[in-house]
Order: structure tokens, then C-alpha cells, then sequence
């Protein structure tokens, strides 16, 4: 950075999160349907866009296999009615598939090659498990490459714990519980609905239903009650399906401008991308990814962590968190974290999550001009971690 | 309710699902009926007692509710609804029967209407009949952009929208736009009309393209209900003045396509008619009434069983080979080049998309016969029936060849040469020279024999006759000739293609003139007959209106030329001099050159009256009741003569020739039910042709 031609989020949209499994809201439901409706809403929240200006479409999903194979992104923009001319292709940086959707067509705008673009993921765990159909090279661990756990997630978070001693299961408890009341809170003010697009649901033997809310979210959830879970990835462990994001389905979409385009279209940025970058750390310890790349993303920007003022912090792991709030020395309860909660209780469908923390995180911009800058940040499988920095266009010091 | 579900047994219910919907914009909530049978889209959603039965016992558990804003009804994947269940209306046997399946659909659809919350119907694919109906009662309805087919196709079949279709859409749509949908489709080829032209005719108050169709389907019935959304419908008038004149047009269509030879259409005028000022329950009684009336006539049943040949026995025809040993075909050589060879060069290219070449001896005739394929491709070019790469393909595809060594690698050769035995002998015996052993060989003769056809041939398993019907591209019979030593691959190659082609070929044995032309020529020989002995030409040309036929027989000889008719009435009457005659003012016809007996504008032309009169044999010819007598006398026994002979393996084939090579409509059921129906079998023949309850009323 700096970018040649500035970079704008201009909305996001996402259909409710769903549980994964037999019994979930999209369980017979395609994922290729659950991005087409998101970006059919793009498009229709956004008349002022006409459709033959959409330059790209890139999509993400982890396993590009079945309805989420076939380039995704090129199907899904055919299936959405985008005029034919309008290309586009698929994206898998698993978890961060859609910020790297994100971050990728926005390095193409700032280099001139796209105007607009759409960007986002979509992951339907129920009918794609995590996991499916990989052949992991015998060399990973003959070589010890990585550790037997890296593949594992829960395994991964395990080890963070081990990592960060001082980050108890208490703790960690703790912070799920509160994201599960931000959640609930946020809900009940309305602030999550504006950005939900309805989804048709049909089961063959219940006939159609509509998709309102999202289905994870456990409001009430006690301290109490997430102690006494099991701890499946270690005996007397810390990671328990409570303290982690759900196994989930789901699509989200943004709409990516170059701030001159939007201009000449009329269409009005909600954020203004500052930086982003990417960051590789061991894979058995995944979950410590925002860290570095979060200290590389300010430092591209020339910000340091206090010029933060919001964070929207991807939670596959209430210990992720932890890490890397301990990293920055940011209080667990930190009100700039997360203000609506997080994946512990949205669920995270794996390449879709990165765009819902932008949208979250635009939101927040547009109700606090006193905030100037804000991340979106998410650890990835395999060690990774990505970060975005984004400047808040409602910000009351421009003025 | 006991009455009519014994006749049901085999119904393939349609459920009705209830799930609960919260509407966005704190709309409310809306109990969403999906209706589903259980089955994918190639088997669509229909109503029978059971279903109906199921659908009433949802809307007991919703009126239960006070918790509701509204009540929806969508169907499953592309199909909505395609109303009711034919299978069992063609088993009611007594009138009591028939009002309680009137009166079971009313009662139940009614319900949706006079909710104490609005309904709406989402209408997300086909819907027909009955599945249009229960939307009809709904108080609001949105439909796809991606419907392919809406219609009220009962008076196609002999019925009337008789679950409220009648009475509803007049009031919804007006009365001219309701008769478009119940009288003028149904009777144009059963036309169906897609979900965007629904809406412009204002059957739907919103059109939502298919991908997300049903959430703002949702999204629209929320802003509805929440006032956001106005629903401007054309405000009902009761003035008679329009009314009358809507239904004099529909009326007058009625009466020039069926001459008052099936009651359905007649009873949905007199419906509409009342529509306009009737009561709810006495509209719907009426339409229970005319239901009854015409479940319990033999016009309906003839209806349903053309339905059935036309759906099922000629996509499984009868005596076919085993699919399997059908031959794959890569390229097709025409010989000749004429108007029906090229129109088969255009249809072979088209429909299989393999090289076709044409042969004649000319150069100048293979030309024209080439560049006339040519100009048809870019006339479908020009009217965007295809688009320039596909008629860049279809061009390149169709060429002509002075010999016939470029026949050499096709698997099928078909002659359109002029109708002379020995011409044809020797066209085929110089193909079999080039061609390969398995080459099908095929003749589109008219009349000739197929088995003297191939007699001099080395392999004359391979020849079939494929006879096809003028206009080529329009009619949809096949008729497939089986010569004495055609065998099982040539056949099966024989009704690949003819499939491959669209059309519905039936298997009929090597018999002069095959069906078609075989019973046209004896109904049309006893007409000019009756001419030849001095009834009036209008008279004998008008004696048979009461059938409802497409056309009168001396239109028909006009369409396909005097000659032609002459040529085969000549053949026929070689093979058969007792009943097949040469009229000599016909022969006269075609030397004087003329067209036909009728002028260009439809008067009869003085000069071909004077070459009938001309030759009068009589004083006083039949009169029309004669004539009529004598036309179907004739077809009965000519019937009865080719099932005796095998020329087709059931009188269901015969029919089904008629219906889709001759056009005859569905009320007579092809040809045999109606003779059936009026004695005329028994009175000829000395039985039926099909027994009762498959064509008409069970006993």
C-alpha cells in the first residue's frame, strides 16, 4: 500500500446462518442458492449499479466440490441473472475465503483492472463436512511438517491453551457467555436483521419455509451450563462446543468499489479500505494467525493498535480470541471487541464469515463517527491469519 | 366423501404441507401450504378426493388459528399445480358421482377465498385446470416469470373450469381476457401461456423471476398486508353491453371450430354469462351441474381417452422393436430434391443435426432444391427461431450431390421421388450400390407398397416406409411401414429417427395407403360421390359440419391438391374397386388445372361446379343426412376392414392416426368413439370398435 486508486466497501448483505446437519434450516437447501440470493440482493439493494458495470464476481467456499465446485463464482453470477459479460471465479483461503474475496478483487480495483466487484463466500457445512474428499500429503508428517494436530481445529485451540497458559477454560467460558448476550442484546436492537436477506427453506417433507434469523445463537446460555460440556478434543480439556463457533451454513456477499466509481454511480461507501495482509504462523497453532497479520496490516497502514477503535474478530475459538485480545493487551471485555458478539453464536460458515465481519463492522461504523478506524481479522486452517484495516467515511474528524 | 374415493385408489395424493412463515417488515405470520405429491416435476402435483380431502383438513387446522396475518399456497419445484385427477374422472360412472367431485373442489377451494385473513397463491411453475383454480380463489397471487405453461385446457378435453374457474376469472380478468384463457386457448391447440403473459392479462398481481421467486413472493405479500404495496386491479364492470360481446366473439369461434359438436365449450359460455351477475353459490352450483352433465357424457370420455393416446401410446407405440436396436444415425442422403424431399433434408438437419445430402439428376432442380433449404434456415434466422451460429450450422450441414456415391457413409437414405413403383425400384437399387449393408433404406411413398418396393433388392430387411404429413414441419404423425422382410433394427432405427424428428410414429402394416390417406380417401370418395350424382357441392361439403372436423372435406382436397387426392383415390381404387372410385369430375378437376372447387374467396368457382354437373350421373343426389349416413357408414366399414387385415395392431392406432395426421379432434376420439357412440359401428359392422367405458360412459 498505499493503493494507487482508493477502495471502498459499499454494502454486505448475508442470508441467515443456519445449523449444519439433517435437522438444520438449509438442510435441503443448495449452497449455490444461498449465494445466488445474496448477490440477487446485492444487486437489488444497489439499483443504482447497473448489472453490466459488475466487473467480477469472486466467491469463496472451502470444498469446491458439488454445488459449491463449478467456479463458483462465474455459476453463481450466471444463476443470479448477472449479464453473461460479467465474469468470475472461485476463492478458498478456507475460513478467510471471503476476505481474501474481499481483499483480492480490491487489489485489482486499486490497480485499475476492475471498477466494481462482488465479493463473498458461501459454505454449506451440512452437505460439504469439513474435510471432504482432502489427501493430505504423507510428507506433512513424515517430515514432521506440521504436528498431528494441525488439521484438527478443536485440536489446534487445544494447543493455544497450552500456548497461552493463562487463558483458562473459566476464561474462555466467559467470553462465549458474553458473545452469546451481545448476540441476543444486538438482535433485540435490531441492528443484526437490516443486514439478513430472507431464504427460502424447503424440506421435501415439510414443504417451504423462510429463513428469517439466524438458527446458532443460544441466547441464556449460562456460565453454568457451558462447565458441564464435554471436551471432545482432549480429555479434561478446554475447548467445548460452547466456547467455539458451531459447525454451520451459510453466504454472505459484498459489494467492493473503486471510491471514484462508487461516485460517479451514487453509490455510498460504508467503509474505505486502509490495508490488509496476510500472515502465516505454525499450523498446530493456528488460531495465534490474527497476530502477525494484524501487526502487518498496521504497519502498512502506519497505525498502531491504538488507533483501533473497533474490532470484528472472527470467534472460531473463544481462545483465539483471547490470544490475541492478551496479544495487543485489550481487556477480554473490551467494548471495542466485537460489539454484537460473534461466530460463538452466529455460527461461522467457514468462507462465508469474513464478509459478515465487515458488514457488522460497516454497521458499527455508521452508528459511531467518533470511531475512525476498524479491523476485521480471522484465523485460518492450516496457520494462517488475515486481517483487513478500514477507515470509517462517517467519521466526525473528516468533517 | 365415499362415493368418489373408491374410484380413486391409485391416487397419487397431493399433500398439503403447512409450515409456519414470519413474513419480513413485522408482517406477521403466515401459514405457507406447500402442495407436494412426493414426486419430482415429471410427475406433477394433481387433485383427487384424497388430496382434497387433506387440503381441507390443513385449512380446518388454520381456521383454528387467530395467530395468523395471512395464508399462502406454493406448489413443489417447478410445478404448482396441474389440476385434477383425470385418471379417476374417467371412472365416475353415475351423476352422483360427478356433483360430488364438483362439489368436494368447490367446497374446498372456496375456503381459501373467505379466510378471515387474505390469502395469496405463489405461483412458482405449471399451473392448469384445477391448479389454476384454487390460486383463482386466493385473494391475492403472485406468479414466476419462469412459468412455462398456464391454461384452462378443460374445454380441450370436453370439460369446463368447474372448481370455480368459470366464475372467478371473468370477475377477475373481464370477461374477454377469462375467454381467451377458457375457450380461445384450449380449442387453439390446447395453447398454453407463460407466467409473464399471466400477469399481463392480470391473472397475477406481481411477476418475480424465478431464482428467488418465492422469498419476494414473501417479501411483496408482506408489503401488502402492511399496506407498503397497492394492488391496482381493472375495477369489475357488470355492463351487459361487454359482456354480451365478449361472449358472441368467444361464441363465434366456438360455433366456426366445432359447429356445436361438443357441448364443453357451449356450457363455459353460458357459465361466463352468468358469471357476471350470479351469486357466488349459484355460480358454483352451475358449474357443479355442467361438470356433472359433462363427466356423464360420452363427448368428455372421448376427450380423455384422445388425451391418453396422444400422452402415452404414441410416445410407447404399439408393436415397435426393442429401442435398443436402433442404429445410430451420423448422416442422412435425400433422393430428390423437390418440395418434400427438401422439406425433409431441412427437417433431418435440423431435428438430428447431421449432415444431409440431396440427390437429383439435375443440377438445376438440386439447386433449387438446396438453396430452398438455405432460404428456410435464414427465414428462421430472420423470425430469431434460431440463432446465426446454429443456422451457420444447419446451412453447412444440407448439401446436394449430382450422384449418389455421397451416400456412401450414411446410415439412412430416404426417397422422395416421384410415385411410380419402378422409379422407386430403381432409385433404391442404385443407393443399395454405394451404401453400406446396414443402411436403412426408406420411402416417404403415400401408397405404394413397400414390400414390392425392396422385392428386387439384395437386402431388403432394411427398407422401411416413413410416411410423413404435408406441411412436414407441422403435422405430427409418422407412419411407419413394416414391409413383409423389414426386420427389428431397420424398425427400431425407423422410430429412433422418427422420435429424434418429433414426431409420433405408429407402426402400420405395408397396406395401401397406409391409414391416414386410406380412410380420408373413403369419407372424401363418398362426399364427391355424392356430388357425382347431383347433391349440391355445398350441401355434401357441409353434410359432416356436426363432427367438428379442422376443415370440410373439399378444403382439405384443396390443401393438398386434386391431384394428389386423385393419385391416391386411383391407387386405392386398384387395390380396392368395390369401395374406392374414380370420380371422373375430379380426374376433370385436375386436367382443367384448378386449385379446387372453392374460388380464392371461399365461393364455390362456377367452372368447377360446371365440371361436376357436367358429368351428373343422377337427377337428385343424397341429401346432407345421407351424405353424412354414407360418409361414416363408410368409415366404419373401412375401419373394420384394416383392424381385420392388421394393417395397425388396435383401433386405438387408427384413432390415434386421425388425431394427430388428419387432425380430428379429441370429442370424437379420433374416429372410432364416435362412430361407436352414434350406432354406426354396430349398425355397419355389427359391433363396436372399443369397448364401453374406454371411450365413452362405462354401462
Amino acid at each position: 500500500m498505499p493503493p494507487s486508486r482508493d477502495v471502498v466497501f459499499v454494502d454486505g448483505v448475508r442470508t441467515p446462518f443456519g445449523k449444519a446437519g439433517p435437522k438444520g434450516l438449509y438442510a435441503e437447501t443448495r449452497a449455490d442458492d444461498l449465494i445466488v440470493r445474496v448477490i440477487r440482493e446485492l444487486m437489488r439493494r444497489n439499483p443504482h449499479l447497473p448489472p453490466e458495470r459488475v466487473d467480477e464476481v469472486a466467491i469463496a467456499a472451502t470444498t469446491q466440490i458439488g454445488d459449491q465446485g463449478l467456479t463458483i463464482g462465474r455459476s453463481a453470477a450466471v444463476l443470479a441473472g448477472l449479464p453473461k459479460s460479467v465474469p468470475g471465479y472461485a476463492i478458498d483461503r478456507m475460513c478467510a475465503g471471503a476476505m481474501t474475496a474481499v481483499t483480492t478483487v480490491a487489489g485489482g480495483i486499486a490497480f485499475g483492472a476492475y471498477d466494481v466487484a462482488i465479493a463473498g463466500g458461501v459454505e454449506h457445512m451440512g452437505r460439504h463436512p469439513m474435510g471432504e474428499g482432502v489427501d493430505p500429503n504423507p510428507r506433512f508428517l513424515s517430515e514432521n511438517l506440521v504436528d498431528g494436530s494441525a488439521l484438527v481445529m478443536g485440536m489446534t485451540a487445544e494447543n493455544l491453551h497450552d500456548r497461552y497458559p493463562g487463558i483458562t477454560k473459566r476464561r474462555a467460558d466467559a467470553y462465549a457467555v458474553a458473545s452469546q448476550e451481545k448476540v441476543a442484546k444486538a438482535y433485540a436492537d435490531g441492528k443484526i436483521q437490516p443486514d439478513l436477506v430472507p431464504m427460502a427453506t424447503r424440506k421435501a417433507a415439510e414443504g417451504w419455509g423462510l429463513a428469517t434469523e439466524d438458527e446458532p445463537p443460544r441466547p441464556g446460555t449460562t456460565p453454568e451450563g457451558l462447565a458441564a460440556l464435554k471436551t471432545p478434543f482432549r480429555p479434561h480439556g478446554n475447548v467445548t462446543a460452547g466456547n467455539s463457533a458451531g459447525i454451520n451454513d451459510g453466504a454472505t456477499g459484498s459489494l467492493i468499489a473503486a471510491a471514484d466509481t462508487a461516485a460517479e454511480l451514487g453509490l455510498t461507501p460504508k467503509m474505505r479500505l486502509v490495508s490488509y495482509a496476510f500472515a502465516g504462523v505454525d499450523p498446530e497453532v493456528m488460531g495465534v494467525g490474527p497476530i502477525p497479520s494484524t501487526e502487518r496490516a498496521l504497519r502498512l497502514a502506519g497505525l498502531s493498535i491504538g488507533d483501533i477503535g473497533l474490532f470484528e474478530i472472527n470467534e472460531a475459538f473463544a481462545v483465539q480470541v483471547l490470544a490475541f485480545l492478551s496479544h495487543f493487551g485489550i481487556d477480554d471485555e473490551d467494548p471495542r471487541v466485537n460489539p454484537y458478539g460473534g461466530a460463538i453464536a452466529f455460527g461461522h460458515p467457514l468462507a462465508s464469515s469474513g464478509v459478515r465481519l465487515m458488514t457488522q463492522l460497516a454497521r458499527q461504523f455508521g452508528e459511531r463517527p467518533e470511531v475512525r478506524y476498524g479491523v476485521t481479522t480471522m484465523c485460518v486452517g492450516m496457520g494462517m491469519g488475515g486481517t483487513v484495516v478500514w477507515e470509517n467515511p462517517a467519521w466526525e474528524g473528516a468533517k | 366423501m365415499s362415493g368418489i374415493t373408491g374410484i380413486h385408489d391409485d391416487e397419487a395424493v397431493t399433500h398439503a404441507l403447512v409450515r409456519d412463515v414470519t413474513l419480513p417488515g413485522e408482517a406477521g405470520t403466515m401459514a405457507l401450504i406447500t402442495l407436494d405429491n412426493g414426486f419430482d416435476h415429471t410427475k406433477p402435483n394433481t387433485f383427487g378426493p384424497r388430496g382434497l380431502t387433506e387440503l381441507d383438513e390443513a385449512l380446518d387446522a388454520i381456521c383454528e388459528r387467530s395467530d395468523l396475518a395471512a395464508v399462502g399456497v406454493t406448489g413443489k419445484p417447478f410445478i404448482f399445480a396441474v389440476g385434477a385427477d383425470l385418471t379417476g374422472a374417467a371412472r365416475v360412472r353415475t351423476r352422483a358421482q360427478a356433483e360430488e367431485i364438483g362439489r368436494l373442489g368447490h367446497e374446498v377451494f372456496r375456503r381459501l377465498g373467505e379466510l378471515e385473513v387474505p390469502s395469496f397463491a405463489f405461483v412458482n411453475g405449471a399451473a392448469m385446470g384445477g391448479g389454476l383454480e384454487i390460486a383463482l380463489h386466493c385473494t391475492y397471487r403472485t406468479i414466476s416469470s419462469g412459468v412455462p405453461a398456464v391454461a384452462l385446457p378443460e374445454c380441450f378435453l370436453g370439460l369446463v373450469p368447474g372448481w370455480g374457474g368459470t366464475q372467478l376469472l371473468p370477475r377477475l380478468i373481464g370477461p374477454a381476457n377469462a375467454l381467451k384463457l377458457i375457450i380461445e386457448n384450449p380449442l387453439s391447440q390446447n395453447k398454453m401461456i407463460k407466467g409473464t403473459e399471466a400477469f399481463k392479462l392480470g391473472v397475477a398481481d406481481a411477476v418475480f423471476e424465478p431464482a428467488d421467486f418465492l422469498e419476494e413472493s414473501l417479501s411483496w405479500a408482506s408489503r401488502v398486508l402492511t399496506g407498503e404495496a397497492a394492488v391496482p386491479r381493472p375495477p369489475f364492470t357488470e355492463d351487459a353491453g361487454s359482456w354480451e360481446a365478449a361472449v358472441a366473439g368467444a361464441r363465434a369461434l366456438v360455433d366456426m371450430k366445432l359447429h356445436g359438436a361438443s357441448p364443453a365449450p357451449y356450457r363455459a359460455l353460458e357459465l361466463v354469462e352468468l358469471a357476471r351477475t350470479a351469486p357466488r353459490d349459484q355460480g358454483f352450483e352451475a358449474e357443479t351441474q355442467a361438470l356433472a352433465d359433462l363427466l356423464t357424457g360420452d363427448e368428455l370420455r372421448a376427450g380423455l381417452y384422445s388425451f391418453d393416446l396422444v400422452q402415452r401410446r404414441a410416445k410407447r407405440p404399439a408393436g415397435a422393436p426393442d429401442r435398443a436396436l436402433a442404429r445410430t444415425i451420423t448422416k442422412v442422403g435425400v433422393v430428390g430434391a423437390g418440395l418434400m424431399a427438401s422439406q425433409l433434408a431441412l427437417l433431418f438437419a435440423r431435428r438430428l443435426q447431421v449432415p444431409v445430402v440431396l440427390t437429383d439428376l439435375d443440377q438445376a432442380r438440386l439447386d433449387k432444391g438446396v438453396a430452398y433449404v438455405h432460404a428456410e434456415i435464414a427465414r428462421l434466422l430472420a423470425k430469431g427461431r434460431i440463432g446465426a451460429d446454429t443456422a451457420n450450422r444447419l446451412t453447412g450441414l444440407v448439401t446436394g450431390s449430382l450422384t449418389k456415391d455421397a451416400f456412401a457413409d450414411a446410415e439412412l437414405v430416404i426417397e422422395a421421388v416421384f410415385e411410380d413403383l419402378k422409379v422407386k425400384r430403381q432409385v433404391l437399387s442404385e443407393v443399395e450400390a454405394v451404401v453400406r449393408p446396414e443402411c436403412v433404406l426408406a420411402t416417404n411413398t403415400s401408397s405404394l407398397s413397400v414390400t414390392a418396393m425392396a422385392a428386387e433388392l439384395r437386402h431388403p430387411e432394411r427398407v422401411v416406409g416413413l410416411h410423413f404429413f404435408n406441411p412436414v414441419a407441422v403435422l405430427p404423425l409418422l407412419e411407419v411401414v413394416r414391409g413383409e422382410r423389414t426386420d427389428d433394427a431397420s424398425l427400431a432405427t425407423a422410430f429412433a429417427v422418427g422420435k429424434a424428428l418429433r414426431k409420433s410414429g405408429v407402426l402400420v402394416k405395408d397396406a395401401p395407403a397406409f391409414v391416414v390417406n386410406r380412410l380420408l380417401t373413403r369419407f372424401m370418395g363418398e362426399v364427391i360421390g355424392a356430388v357425382d350424382e347431383g347433391t349440391p357441392i355445398e350441401t355434401a361439403d357441409h353434410a359432416l359440419d356436426g363432427l367438428g372436423l379442422p376443415m370440410t372435406p373439399f378444403t382439405l382436397l384443396q390443401l393438398v391438391g386434386p391431384a394428389v387426392g386423385l393419385h391416391v383415390a386411383e391407387t386405392l381404387h386398384e387395390a380396392f374397386p368395390g369401395r374406392y372410385k374414380v370420380s371422373a369430375s375430379l380426374a376433370n378437376l385436375v386436367k382443367a388445372g384448378k386449385p379446387g372447387v372453392y374460388a380464392p374467396d371461399f365461393t364455390i368457382d362456377p367452372e368447377a361446379r360446371e365440371i361436376f354437373e357436367s358429368q351428373t350421373i343422377g337427377t337428385a343426389g343424397p341429401d346432407a343426412e345421407q351424405v353424412r349416413q354414407r360418409a361414416l357408414g363408410a368409415l366404419a366399414e373401412e375401419v373394420r376392414l384394416m383392424l381385420d387385415e392388421g394393417v395397425v395392431a388396435a383401433a386405438e392406432d387408427i384413432d390415434l392416426c386421425m388425431i394427430l395426421g388428419a387432425g380430428w379432434p379429441f370429442h370424437t376420439g379420433g374416429i372410432t368413439p364416435y362412430l361407436d357412440r352414434t350406432g354406426v359401428s354396430e349398425k355397419v359392422t355389427g359391433r363396436r370398435f372399443l369397448a364401453p367405458g374406454v371411450a365413452s360412459v362405462p354401462d
